[in-house]
């Protein structure tokens, strides 16, 4: 039965697939897939050589405090960061005093609610509190930015190169796709998954002062704001990282002893 | 059962022997993988992985059991429950990413112990049972594997779940009620979310029940081996303790060595950036893949772009999704030919190879997007995939010369045999 009846399916499946095939390659002869813009112009995530990177990488403490400034100072104007509490900034190498000291300065306030007398009102974030939510009512939506390198292929590089990326659309694109010119409240951006995003460009030479003496390039700001949302998607990079080859350590010379085990076993039975 | 030159169990301890009197727990571990179960002497490293597959249904039970304790199972606060496991519970981000990276080990430790089945043709008579048993630990695998993706809540989980159940709304008539009832709505939400990690937790002890049934009916016949002729004598076989405990011990030390690599290094790098996203019905993701242990079967679903007469492409898809996994239970009846490994099947071994790239390419195809070329790739892929089962080895099994075969375990390993001089020349005797 089985040697009668499969055969039979497979013949079934194989001939439905290949007229599946013919009908898809039919269609792919008398309609050629059209070019698109974003196919031809949309640029993957420049190399960026982050101190975290690599199986020793470490964050660099300088950095993401500039990177938080930009944040604070720039990002955080429309973009949450809902995942992270005030508290976690001591990782950054803030002491306890500066972290309660940024809390209770942050713009938005922690909204309370008493329910005695459903009053509703204002008071200081605390540490233990985490960043209030932005609400934002122009054009557009901007993502929570706790997780963003990590919901982006090469997310530290991409947002490093998204933030630099801003530029006029190249002639060459409109010339060859008149229709891919970018619509008006977009801004053309080659990173960015389909070339034309809602924000504009947020960084400018200068747009902060770092209180270390860096010069705040474009360039500076965006690797170091990169890297500040590097530490707020996995703050536990370097715990991680440490861990690793504290075990990797250990199971190397476990399987050695393992095998010179196993080869003490069978000396006499090859 | 066993052989009969297999080492009794004598306890010396009183204790020992007290308790092997009331309950022979220790007399039972002694015959499974202890000095008493002979296994042939001859197996190589292929026969490591049913033992790794083991130690990760275990990893995946701890882990799984822990995360369980900190993680709420309500879609409002799913995502951010992950999140709070990653960055406030103790070593919880260890713990996750064990977890999530444990499946992916898991599957690539099953898929080479189901290759392995397919090369030395583990699946013949009398070893029939453990297939089949195997076969429905597999496909339990991808369910539980599948609800567990969806746990966390992200875009993928989102629309993965969406896009799968929506496989059952392809089956006539009463496809749509099916898949209202199965997500207990109309698209996944709270009470496809509740369902979902109930059974995420069930199965896997279901799993673990089928394992245990998998390794009893392996203990009857006992291991086949790479030469695939049956264990003859006492010479043929060596204990598994200490003989595969030590060898398996360092096959687990290769594994985990991998494995923490994977897991300390590189943990997202099998995941999809999108399920940091959390997840938003109204927002449905450029390309939606499965984790890449389903591409395989996920090219074959997508394969099938058009209506075959009055069967409409989407029910050949999930029809023919489905009988790629189904049609495994068949192979001990499909390949006839009475020689078990590869190595003496010369025109078998090179389709075999034949379809290890097929189901490579089709993995590929299934992870790349909805496009040309790689539906016209995954076509063709998919239907060599079908006939090599269904009918290139019924074909190849009845008309293949195989070479000849060793007398015994003993003369493929030591290159001689006492015992065959014996047999199979009594006059030299």
């Amino acid at each position: 039965m089985v040697r009668l009846f499969g055969p039979l399916v497979g013949l079934f499946f194989a001939v439905a697939l290949l007229w599946s095939f013919g009908v898809g390659a039919l269609q792919a002869i008398r309609e050629p897939e059209p070019a698109t813009a974003v196919h031809e112009f949309h640029l993957h995530p420049k190399e960026v050589e982050f101190s975290f990177n690599g199986v020793f990488g470490k964050f660099d403490r300088a950095q993401l405090q500039r990177g938080f400034q930009v944040y604070k100072e720039v990002c955080a104007n429309c973009h949450s960061l809902k995942q992270v509490a005030f508290r976690n900034l001591t990782d950054l190498g803030y002491s306890e005093a500066e972290v309660k000291a940024i809390a209770k300065q942050w713009g938005t306030k922690a909204k309370t609610f008493d329910p005695k007398t459903g009053e509703t009102g204002e008071r200081d974030n605390t540490p233990a509190d985490h960043f209030p939510p932005v609400y934002y009512a122009g054009s557009g939506s901007p993502p929570d930015l706790s997780l963003i390198t990590k919901a982006r292929h090469e997310g530290p590089e991409y947002v490093a190169s998204l933030l630099q990326g801003y530029q006029d659309q190249p002639a060459e694109l409109i010339k060859k796709f008149p229709d891919a010119k970018t619509p008006d409240g977009l801004y053309y951006n080659p990173y960015f998954a389909n070339l034309n995003i809602s924000m504009p460009a947020p960084l400018m030479d200068g747009q902060v002062t770092y209180a270390d003496g860096t010069k705040a390039t474009v360039k500076q700001e965006a690797e170091d704001v990169a890297a500040f949302l590097t530490w707020t998607a996995e703050p536990k990079l370097e715990k991680r990282k440490q861990t690793g080859l504290a075990v990797l350590g250990f199971l190397l010379a476990a399987t050695i002893l393992a095998y010179l085990a196993k080869k003490n076993v069978w000396a006499n039975k090859h | 059962m066993s052989f009969p030159w297999a080492n009794e169990y004598k306890p010396s301890h009183p204790l020992m022997q007290w308790l092997d009197e009331k309950l022979p727990l220790p007399r039972f571990v002694y015959n499974a993988v202890g000095a008493g179960y002979p296994v042939p002497r001859n197996l190589n490293y292929m026969w490591n992985f049913g033992i790794l597959a083991g130690v990760c249904l275990m990893i995946q039970i701890v882990t799984g059991v822990v995360l369980a304790m900190h993680y709420a199972a309500n879609a409002g606060v799913a995502f951010d429950s992950v999140e709070h496991i990653m960055r406030d519970v103790n070593w919880g981000w260890m713990l996750r990413y064990a977890h999530a990276n444990g499946a992916s080990a898991f599957f690539v430790v099953v898929y080479i112990h189901i290759f392995r089945g397919f090369f030395y043709s583990s699946y013949k008579a009398p070893r029939e049972m453990i297939w089949l048993l195997g076969v429905t630990i597999f496909l339990l695998m991808m369910a539980t594997a599948f609800m567990g993706y969806v746990l966390p809540w992200g875009q993928m989980s989102f629309w993965g779940a969406k896009v799968i159940t929506g496989l059952f709304g392809a089956i006539p008539l009463v496809g749509e009620p099916l898949q209202q009832w199965l997500l207990g709505g109309f698209a996944p939400d709270n009470a496809a979310l509740n369902r979902f990690f109930s059974l995420h937790f069930l199965l896997p002890f279901v799993i673990l029940g089928v394992v245990i049934l998998h390794i009893w009916a392996l203990h009857i016949p006992g291991s086949s081996n790479p030469t695939g002729v049956e264990v003859k004598t006492e010479s043929d076989t060596v204990p598994f303790h200490p003989y595969y405990t030590a060898k398996d011990g360092f096959g687990l030390g290769v594994f985990l060595l991998g494995y923490c690599a994977v897991l300390f290094f590189a943990p997202n790098m099998l995941g999809h950036p999108d399920n940091y996203i959390a997840a938003n019905p109204l927002s449905t993701p450029a390309h939606i893949v499965p984790e890449w242990y389903f591409w395989p079967f996920y090219a074959i679903l997508r394969a099938f772009t058009a209506d075959f007469f009055i069967i409409p492409a989407k029910l050949m898809g999930v029809l023919a999704m489905f009988s790629a996994i189904l049609c495994w239970f068949f192979l001990p009846w499909l390949d006839t030919s009475p020689v078990r490994s590869g190595h003496y099947r010369p025109l078998f071994r090179k389709f075999f190879y034949v379809l290890l790239v097929d189901v490579l390419v089709l993995g590929y195809c299934g992870g790349a997007p909805a496009a040309e070329p790689y539906v016209m790739i995954s076509q063709i892929a998919a239907t060599y995939y079908f006939l090599h089962f269904l009918v290139i080895l019924p074909i190849v099994s009845s008309i293949e010369k195989p070479a000849p075969l060793p007398f015994s375990i003993t003369e493929a390993v030591l290159g001689k045999d006492e015992g065959a001089v014996l047999t199979s020349n009594p006059a030299a005797a």
